[in-house]
């Protein structure tokens, strides 16, 4: 059995920051692997702990940059990667979900897996869509925001909660193969071991262009036009409490007597 | 002209508040052009779902009574059959749970260019969506440069639609090819069962990311304690085990309006503001002055937590 996990490296803002054109200027960007997708590897991996015969693959669309933090899955326990960049990528501001979704095809088609887990979303552009987008392009069954799995191999059945709001949980059956995507929480990412870091330095990241993936140019061309990018104006009217902590506590403890906490 | 298809939605038989906000988005989006406003309700009690939603702006209601519970399979061939006989421009749907579970599908499937989780939308003939970026830090707009599109908006942006009318409702006639409906929903289950009901407490303090540390929960234990007030928590903290999932105030979580809400090391993202804003005095300790939940709180300290609870402690004992 094959699982495949998507992956994305993104970059988090600081908290000031400037923009440069379209983009926040490169300076007040820090990377890392996407949160999600933390848990998305850790349910892959425990996956290959359970059964036999499990393969995990990782799939991204990155740049070279992005091979330290991809690297950062194998040291988890990942097998091993797969990267797809390519120069047409480079000048792309807004690589839309369908954009994603032709890369990710073909790199399926290319993989063959039984089992696709991506994160619910990317905490950089937030579309969250490109896991069931998917699942329709490559003709998979899938399930949206999964906060449990419980994977029956041999039913080939994906038992899953599904996390609804207001703290409803959907129990649902999923056919096999599928395409999940999976909420935080739902497990206890761990943490690499140096065994672990030391083995993924042996590990193959494999670069595949867009022509490797029999794709051209147009694979990433997109209806979305990115037009404007803006800081939003802050709306607070909170009345601030200044001075040391000492005096903002004094403040605020005034304020909270008032409203009668603390009084009995 | 644009005509708009609305997806609404429901669950355990009722109607959710995202279907009466889609009106409101759709007949904005539709405005002075000419086009027409269709509802599509798929699933559940149509008829009575069909009346509840007869209202001003709408000019046609179709049903699908196919189902009880949402089902995301039956949901895209529903709607994909809807597209085709209907023609729309835009395809709209909520921007939650259950729309990301089948919104991309529908895009995907009819070859659409799709934006989610939509904050604004204007239409002067090229359809123009505001978005957020890097957890709220960051506004985009996006141009879609086609003909047509599906459009996911976020709960609670536009107002519910109240104003009653008088649409067609149709019957659509549809027959589900059950092949292809290959996920069965099997139940519901209420996540709690702790000794704390959240959304009781007159006073929460409530936990964030900015605790840094488990053994530092019990620096915010101990300020509820001494201020009399119930310990909640926004996600993160119950991702990490750190509290259990009953104490989790937002949009997964307890929807709390609580007399007093003291937000510690929160950051204030959209999920956390939509289970505590309606809190009558909202008080928020940060380091980061431009952390969204300073938009929405009567009281603010930027401030480290570190230093400003230990004081706030003591003057309570």
């Amino acid at each position: 059995m094959k699982v495949l996990v998507t992956v994305k490296e993104v970059a988090e803002v600081e908290e000031d920051f400037q923009l440069d054109g379209l983009r926040v200027a490169e300076q007040y960007l820090d990377y890392d692997l996407n949160e999600w997708d933390e848990y998305a590897v850790e349910a892959a991996v425990q996956i290959a702990e359970e059964n036999d015969d499990v393969e995990v693959v990782s799939a991204t669309i990155g740049p070279e940059r992005s091979e330290e933090t991809i690297r950062m899955a194998l040291a988890k326990g990942v097998d091993r990667a797969v990267r797809v960049w390519d120069d047409a990528l480079d000048d792309v501001d807004l690589l839309d979900v369908g954009a994603k979704t032709r890369l990710l095809s073909a790199v399926v088609e290319e993989e063959d897996p039984d089992l696709v887990l991506t994160g619910v979303q990317a905490n950089d552009d937030s579309f969250g869509a490109t896991g069931v987008s998917l699942a329709s392009a490559i003709d998979f069954e899938w399930a949206a925001v999964v906060n449990d799995l419980d994977l029956d191999v041999d039913g080939a059945v994906a038992n899953v909660r599904r996390e609804l709001e207001g703290g409803v949980e959907e129990l649902t059956e999923v056919d096999l193969p599928a395409v999940l995507t999976i909420q935080t929480g739902i497990n206890e990412p761990r943490y690499a071991s140096l065994r672990g870091i030391r083995q993924a330095q042996s590990k193959e990241i494999k670069p595949m262009t867009l022509s490797d993936l029999g794709l051209d140019g147009s694979a990433v061309e997109s209806d979305l036009v990115l037009t404007d990018v803006y800081e939003p104006e802050t709306e607070s009217d909170a009345t601030y409490f200044e001075g040391d902590a000492g005096t903002q506590a004094a403040e605020l403890a005034t304020v909270l007597r008032e409203k009668g906490v603390g009084s009995q | 002209m644009s005509d708009v298809l609305a997806i609404t939605e429901h669950r355990r038989g009722d109607l959710r508040d995202v279907s009466f906000e889609l009106v409101t988005a759709g007949a904005d989006l539709v405005g002075d052009t000419g086009g027409d406003l269709h509802l599509a309700v798929i699933g559940g009690d149509v008829d009575g779902f069909a009346e509840a939603l007869s209202l001003d702006g709408v000019d046609t209601i179709h049903t699908v009574s196919e189902g009880d519970e949402f089902n995301h399979d039956v949901y895209v061939q529903a709607i994909t059959a809807l597209y085709e006989e209907l023609d729309p421009t835009y395809i709209l749907a909520g921007n939650t749970v259950n729309g990301l579970d089948y919104a991309p599908a529908v895009a995907e499937a009819l070859d659409l260019p799709l934006v989610t989780d939509a904050v604004g939308l204007q239409n002067d003939g090229t359809l123009e969506v505001t978005r957020e970026m890097y957890a709220s830090k960051v506004e985009s707009t996006v141009e879609v440069d086609a003909d047509r599109a599906v459009v996911t908006i976020r709960p609670s942006e536009w107002d519910a639609a109240e104003a009653a009318g008088e649409p067609a409702v149709e019957a659509f006639d549809f027959t589900l090819d059950e092949s292809r409906v290959r996920s069965r929903v099997t139940g519901f289950e209420e996540v709690g069962g702790g000794d704390v009901d959240i959304s009781e407490a007159d006073v929460l303090v409530s936990v964030g990311r900015g605790i840094e540390e488990e053994e530092n929960i019990e620096l915010v234990q101990n300020l509820a304690d001494a201020l009399g007030a119930t310990l909640s928590s926004s996600r993160p903290i119950v991702d990490n085990g750190w509290l259990p999932k009953d104490r989790q105030v937002g949009q997964s979580g307890k929807v709390v309006t609580p007399k007093v809400y003291l937000a510690v090391g929160i950051s204030g993202a959209v999920q956390h503001v939509a289970g505590m804003k309606g809190a009558e005095t909202i008080i928020a300790i940060n380091t980061d002055p431009d952390a969204p939940i300073f938009d929405i709180a009567d009281y603010g300290i930027v401030g480290d937590l570190f230093d400003v609870v230990p004081e706030l402690i003591e003057r309570f004992e």
